[in-house]
């Protein structure tokens, strides 16, 4: 039978290749900008424009002198899409109506606007503030009733704890990869940390776990199955089982999510792409992760957390 | 097989509401039982496309006063007025709804000019007619002034605020001036073009009346100014008594004079309201996105059903087949409860279609499993059934906790798109339960009956 659960320590060196780089990218960023990510208008507060202009004209500069003479500094501006499509975005601090309104017929002086494309969102700091909370208290909530549940699930299996333990490193083994790219992309490309993040990040949370469940609930079944099997076997023999399932389930999730990336409208990419890569981090992290560090538990490598007699309790299970 | 068939009817029943309410022309069950107009049964079925879709205006409107100096009575009072605002910008289907204990969240689908709707609906717009008497050519120094007259005096009182001294009082009397009477007294107002100018012309309650038609036969020949917001208008001579109604001059442009008399219409705002967060989308933009997003979906699907034809053959055939129950109930569900249709909320349903057809595959490897271990195609389809479900229960269940946790979340007013995601994945988890459980099973139970011979001698049919 081919091992997978044998070949353990390169699965925890290649984790280890992801996750201290991305550890290294978030402990930079906080040093150069003072925040793990960069944080959204939905956190912070602020003004995003999304302006489409109908005919050539709009520079950089004369739309920063717009936005400069209504009271607006630490602008961002940039183009989207190609040149000739007289599209562009501005993120700049949060205003009230009046000012709003002389921005825009300001603009209007540069080139016409079509109202029908332009979008314009207004994020007071409050609101923001209010949703950082939210997003913490959310994030808390996730955390405990998560391990709650997988300690639930695996309640009358033997070492009921160390199955929680592996769902629990798994699952923080993705929010840790999700949460690196994420720094990564945000000093590269400028992605910046919303509320669709964090929805995506805890919907990574959720499917990590279910992964887990369906491996660990096999590995449940084979026990008494095989009596007298080493751990290490009855282990391999359960993702072995499920492996397809796994590669299965995700293969069609990514289908819908490339098609997504591909087709889909701008606004919910940098979304999709984030739940892309915590799914994908997800499935192996359950599979290559999370089982073999439950084998590793067992007979002990792990010192403190692991079974004192870890033979006998294969055995008696 | 018995049983088959009749799961087999029952989902076809399912099947066929499901289709019905999904038409894009169905609008609902409205019966009149009893032929007097009015429709006694009513279920309404109505796609409700998000802001980001249809374009339009989301503003979230916060009392500008202290907490504890209104109260709820005060805030829905205010709400209620800018609803009636709204309602005669002409919007279709406006949401004016309290938030909280201080804050008012507006949605105008559809609006053309977001500026003028939030300056509308947001201006406190309190009217009064005050007491110029005595300040004859004096009196039209103060057009554009803001002055301190009585009832503002009161108000002040009544929310603990003290005035900073910056206002005018009346040169007379050194005191506030004395409001006669307030926009409450109005009954009517329409803006009127009239002699190369924009008037408004109001008429008077009955109440409006007893106070307006002494106070001006008493003052005939004086002046009197007409305050919004504290500031004065226009500062005209009392010509005659008036008691029914009568014009308020002071150089408006038409859409001044259109907003001030809307804003008459539906009193002013016993809250002064602040913009806390708004957002504004154009209509061509959100039309773009459903667009693509339908595409990428159909596309999406198509690619998994060619997997599961092709991987699963004829439980993939009858996993196609649940699936596109699965699709139907839930474009069903998104129009019986209803689920407003948002950027994210799309996406939670196409992300919901990609992991459907997990309780699928589940089933159906357990299945190529037993049949490997040489069961029977029935036992094998029994087994195979009963022993995936309870790791499609379990494995549902975090993400469905994951899904209310971001529903809660998204209760917060600037994070309000995450609801929409979590309770389309949340509808398509649990739908799933049901749909690639007994659908499938019903389905793959008839395949195995019709398809009996060639699956006997083509195990790879089966997928084994």
């Amino acid at each position: 039978m081919f091992s997978l659960v044998q070949k353990r320590r390169w699965f925890y060196l290649l984790s280890s290749l992801i996750i201290v780089p991305g550890i290294a990218i978030m402990i930079y960023s906080v040093v150069t900008t003072g925040a793990l990510f960069r944080l959204s208008n939905d956190f912070v507060g602020g003004s995003i424009y999304e302006l489409q202009f109908t005919t050539s004209g709009a520079t950089e500069a004369n739309i920063r002198d717009v936005f400069e003479a209504n009271a607006n500094d630490d602008l961002s501006i940039q183009r989207l899409g190609s040149a000739d499509a007289n599209r562009w975005s501005v993120r700049a601090a949060f205003q009230d109506t009046e000012t709003q309104g002389a921005i825009l017929e300001g603009l209007e002086q540069i080139a016409p606007l079509d109202r029908d494309s332009v979008r314009i969102e207004q994020v007071s700091p409050t609101v923001g503030q209010e949703v950082a909370q939210a997003a913490f208290v959310a994030v808390i909530i996730a955390a405990t009733v998560v391990t709650g549940f997988i300690l639930l699930a695996f309640r009358e299996v033997p070492n009921a704890l160390q199955y929680g333990l592996c769902a629990i490193v798994a699952m923080l083994h993705d929010v840790l990869v999700v949460s690196g790219i994420m720094s990564l992309m945000g000093l590269l490309l400028g992605w910046e940390v919303d509320a669709l993040f964090l929805t995506a990040l805890l919907t990574v949370v959720g499917f990590s776990i279910q992964d887990t469940i369906v491996v660990f609930d096999r590995i449940r079944e084979n026990i008494p199955k095989h009596l007298g099997e080493p751990y290490e076997t009855i282990v391999n023999r359960s993702i072995l089982e499920t492996i397809h399932r796994s590669l299965a389930t995700q293969l069609n999730a990514f289908f819908i999510m490339i098609a997504i990336l591909l087709f889909g409208g701008d606004s919910i990419k940098q979304f999709i792409a984030i739940l892309f890569v915590g799914l994908l981090t997800g499935t192996y992290s359950s599979i290559f992760i999370a089982v073999p560090l439950l084998v590793s538990l067992q007979k002990g490598e792990i010192p403190f957390f692991s079974s004192r007699k870890p033979t006998i309790q294969a055995v008696e299970a | 097989m018995e049983k088959s068939i009749r799961s087999l009817i029952f989902i076809t029943i399912i099947t066929v509401f499901c289709i019905w309410v999904s038409l894009p022309t169905t609008e609902g069950i409205h019966i009149d039982s009893d032929g007097d107009g009015t429709t006694e049964i009513n279920l309404n079925v109505q796609l409700s496309q998000g802001l980001d879709l249809v374009g339009g205006l989301r503003v979230l409107l916060q009392a500008e006063l202290p907490p504890g100096s209104f109260t709820a009575e005060d805030l829905r009072q205010t709400a209620n007025n800018v609803g009636k605002r709204v309602n005669a910008l002409g919007v279709t289907e406006p949401t004016v709804q309290v938030q909280g204990n201080n804050r008012i969240l507006v949605e105008l689908p559809g609006v053309r000019d977001p500026q003028v709707a939030v300056e509308t609906i947001q201006q406190t717009a309190l009217l009064e007619f005050v007491n110029f008497s005595g300040l004859s050519g004096q009196a039209q120094d103060f057009i554009n002034a803001r002055i301190l007259t009585t009832q503002q005096v009161m108000i002040q009182n009544q929310r603990g605020e003290t005035n900073d001294g910056t206002l005018l009082v009346n040169p007379l009397t050194n005191l506030p001036f004395e409001t006669v009477m307030t926009g409450a007294g109005l009954q009517a107002a329409a803006a009127e073009y009239n002699q190369g100018q924009w008037l408004i012309q109001f008429e008077l309650t009955n109440d409006g009346a007893s106070i307006f038609g002494p106070y001006t036969a008493a003052n005939i020949r004086q002046p009197m100014a007409i305050v919004l917001d504290g500031q004065v208008v226009s500062a005209p001579v009392i010509q005659a008594q008036l008691d029914t109604g009568g014009v308020i001059e002071g150089r408006f442009t038409e859409d001044e004079a259109k907003q001030l008399a809307l804003q008459l219409r539906s009193g002013a705002l016993p809250i002064p309201l602040r913009v806390e967060s708004a957002e504004t989308v154009g209509a061509t933009l959100g039309q773009e996105s459903v667009n693509l997003s339908i595409r990428a979906g159909v596309i999406g699907v198509i690619i998994v059903f060619m997997f599961m034809l092709i991987y699963y053959r004829v439980p993939g055939l009858a996993a196609t087949f649940a699936l596109m129950v699965f699709i139907l109930i839930n474009v069903a569900l998104f129009k019986l409860i209803p689920i407003t249709l948002t950027l994210p909320a799309i996406t939670g349903f196409l992300i919901s279609i990609g992991t459907a057809v997990d309780g699928n595959i589940l089933i159906f490897e357990r299945i190529k499993e037993e049949i490997r271990a040489n069961k029977p195609i029935e036992e094998a389809l029994e087994a195979g059934f009963n022993r995936a479900w309870q790791s499609i229960r379990d494995s549902n269940f975090s993400t469905i906790i994951i899904c209310a946790i971001l529903f809660f979340f998204g209760q917060t007013p600037g994070a309000s798109i995450v609801a929409g995601f979590a309770v389309t994945l949340v509808i398509g988890l649990l739908v799933n339960l049901f749909t690639a459980v007994v659908v499938t099973r019903t389905f793959l139970q008839i395949l195995v009956v019709v398809l009996r011979q060639p699956i006997e001698r083509r195990a790879w049919l089966l997928g084994a």
